[in-house]
């Protein structure tokens, strides 16, 4: 036992041992993350843009979702294949049926050697996606990332659903609206580090600081960790321990939908106010049976609708993606180009028992 | 027992012609320099997985942690690269650590021989288990520019990429040990039967811990590929890629069993799935239809020699009976299979 123990531990230093003299041989000098970022240029050949030019006809525009059987992101690309179909061209969705970092690329690849006028992405990994978008703009193909960035220097444009601050504010808003601008209210989270979450709670305390919500109180947040069992449990503790409370805001489709259910059928159902961020499909009954007034998301369909006339502009040389630039998408409007070339859908859409009907995702 | 081999890699060669050709006639850009590259390319890292899994599969052993070694293996060069190390130490400490990945299922397959499959399987969600320890679910980029051609670039005026030129010297080495050295007789002699393997002297654990060994390194420099080439160290890089390469090394005529099969073989296996998948998706054909293919076509691989077979032995059946027994009845004598100067096919069923 002893023996065999000591052999095994001789094994274990020959192998430590050998790799700290490969690690020596080799370390003195020799590329490492500082001097490699240091010989990192960047080449960005800025094509001229022309707002005058006409949409040409017949563009061929695919979109590339993160995995081909996500039902959200099936709706956003059904947005863009229409946008691409009132503008005389030919829209297509094709993409993995697993969502990983690499899976996207050789659809890449292939939009390329189809010669695409422009690709629609939703990047699964900032930069695996990156050289091979690189390729595509420098074969003259527009490239347009939506929903998911990818690095910034891989594409010309990223239409982003909302900014974080009109999501926070927006909620704050409409919970005021339906509890009179009077009274405590609580939120129901996802997890205290979900990044998007705690970006949006930030904003809505910032919001909450204006006069007209004086009158308004925060009195706790709760994190139902995007699972609904729990979701639907820390709802009911809430309006146990809180028996004054007012309303609820769940910023996360799980806990809005979760809280919905536990209320519907409680006590509180017309008493305590319940809003966020949540789907039709899943709040339609809740709508519809009063539980809830209104909650707020943005339309997935115009995200698309908005990527592929992006699309149809940069491949036409009408907008090059530079900050300033104007989008002219159909019937949303007109968008300025911002920062680093993104553009923004717009302040989120609010559902209540007037539209919900309009909407099937 | 030749011509029979020699046929399933005709079929698989005409195959590959086939598609290729039809790839050339029917669809557009699909013979360009560039096209043929990706072809290429997107198969590197499997094709590397599937040199590492013949051998060990010739012996009728199994490792399924392949995909999960690349992918630690690329969750430990993030690391390090995050780390501040230089790319030229990162490559050596990776290839050692596929050297330990690859030692540890040797230890537990060879000193306490647990089933492969078993153990396998356990170090497949090891593995991969570990590499998100390692690096948790972000990602590393920015993998120097002087490095990353070797993964993504072409040799000067050709299609043929340089990662695609390392898959053919490792392919060649392959044949080479395989089909032309006793090392590779004793691969076939221990797939057939390994007690008589052993008895007949041919040292089976220590070639079996060689061969699980040379898998993690051969996993390892197929995660330096995967890494360079899509610029992205992840713990999930290659999710998944353990049954393409597995799939790959069936098509190609190597029997599950052991015993029987050639590099020819897997590479043209390879090579039929890598211009299939390529032409299908540029006619747009869904993923799930391309599942659905490559499916079958495994499928009739395992197929074909059995229904060859049963074919055989209603037409002749007293010949067919001597050669379709099952593999322990025929063995040839393992002296002689291991010191037989003949092609390993000879020696086979």
């Amino acid at each position: 036992m002893i023996h065999s123990r000591w052999r095994r531990s001789r094994a274990a230093l020959a192998v430590i041992s050998a790799g700290l003299v490969a690690a020596l041989v080799a370390g003195c000098g020799g590329t490492t993350k500082d001097s490699a970022s240091e010989a990192d240029t960047g080449s960005g050949t800025q094509r001229s843009a022309d707002p005058n030019a006409p949409i040409k006809d017949g563009l061929k525009i695919a979109f590339l979702p993160k995995e081909i059987d996500n039902p959200y992101e099936n709706i956003v690309d059904e947005g863009g294949i229409e946008a691409v179909t009132e503008l005389k061209g030919t829209g297509k969705e094709v993409g993995p049926s697993d969502a990983s970092a690499s899976s996207q690329v050789s659809y890449i690849n292939t939009l390329v050697q189809q010669n695409q006028d422009a690709i629609v992405i939703a990047a699964n990994d900032p930069n695996a996606v990156a050289p091979a978008l690189k390729d595509a703009m420098a074969k003259d193909i527009a490239v347009v990332t939506y929903d998911s960035d990818a690095a910034a220097d891989a594409r010309q444009v990223f239409v982003n659903q909302a900014n974080s601050e009109d999501i926070g504010r927006k909620q704050i808003q409409l919970i005021s609206e339906q509890i009179g601008g009077k009274g405590k209210i609580a939120i129901l989270s996802a997890t205290p580090n979900a990044t998007n979450q705690n970006t949006w709670i930030k904003f809505m305390k910032d919001e909450l600081k204006k006069p007209e919500y004086a009158d308004i109180e925060l009195v706790k947040i709760a994190y139902g960790d995007d699972d609904d069992q729990k979701s639907f449990q820390e709802t009911q503790a809430l309006l146990r321990s809180i028996p004054d409370l007012k309303g609820i805001v769940s910023p996360t489709t799980v806990g809005i939908s979760a809280a919905a259910r536990y209320i519907s059928s409680s006590p509180y159902k017309g008493k305590v106010k319940l809003t966020g961020l949540g789907t039709p499909n899943q709040m339609r009954q809740f709508i519809k049976d009063g539980t809830v007034e209104a909650f707020a998301l943005w339309d997935p369909k115009q995200l698309g609708y908005l990527a592929g006339y992006a699309a149809a502009a940069l491949a036409s040389g009408q907008i090059s993606g530079a900050e300033g630039e104007t989008l002219k998408a159909g019937k949303l409007g007109e968008r300025e180009i911002g920062k680093d070339g993104e553009i923004i859908l717009g302040p989120p859409t609010v559902f209540d028992a007037d539209n919900i009907d309009q909407y099937d995702f | 027992m030749r011509e029979k081999i020699l046929r399933w890699e005709s079929i698989l060669l005409l195959l590959v012609v086939a598609v290729f050709a039809w790839g050339w006639q029917s669809t557009p850009g699909f013979a360009e320099a560039d096209n043929l590259s990706f072809l290429l390319l997107d198969y590197t890292e499997v094709a590397l997985l599937a040199l590492a899994l013949l051998p060990i599969i010739l012996t009728g052993q199994i490792d399924l942690s392949v995909a999960s070694i690349l992918g630690f293996c690329s969750a430990l060069t993030g690391v390090l690269w995050n780390a501040g190390m230089a790319f030229e130490t990162i490559v050596p400490l990776v290839l050692l650590a596929g050297a330990v990945l690859g030692s540890l299922n040797a230890a537990l397959i060879v000193r306490f021989g647990l089933p492969a499959l078993a153990v396998t399987i356990g170090t497949l969600g090891l593995y991969r288990g570990l590499a998100y320890i390692v690096l948790g679910d972000g990602a590393v980029t920015g993998f120097p520019d002087s490095y990353r051609p070797f993964a993504t670039d072409t040799v000067a005026g050709s299609f043929l990429p340089y990662a695609t030129l390392l898959v053919l010297v490792v392919a060649a080495l392959a044949a080479v040990v395989v089909h032309h050295t006793p090392i590779g007789r004793s691969l076939y002699a221990i797939g057939l039967g390994e007690q008589t393997a052993r008895f007949s002297g041919i040292r089976v654990d220590r070639l079996k811990f060689t061969l699980y060994i040379v898998s993690g390194v051969l996993c390892a420099i197929a995660s330096l590929v995967y890494t360079l080439r899509y610029n992205s160290a992840r713990a999930d890089n290659a999710y998944g890629m353990e049954l393409i390469a597995v799939a790959a090394v069936l098509l190609g005529g190597v029997s599950i069993f052991g015993g029987r099969g050639t590099v020819v073989g897997v590479g043209s296996a390879l090579l039929l799935m890598a211009g299939l998948r390529n032409v299908l998706f540029l006619n747009d054909v869904t993923n799930e239809i391309q599942n659905v293919i490559n499916g079958l076509l495994l499928i009739i691989s395992v197929l074909v020699p059995v229904v060859a077979g049963l074919l055989r032995r209603r037409r002749h059946p007293v010949a067919a009976a001597a050669t379709e027994q099952p593999p322990q009845q025929t063995l040839p004598d393992p002296v002689a299979a291991s010191t037989a100067h003949g092609s390993p096919e000879e020696d086979q069923r």
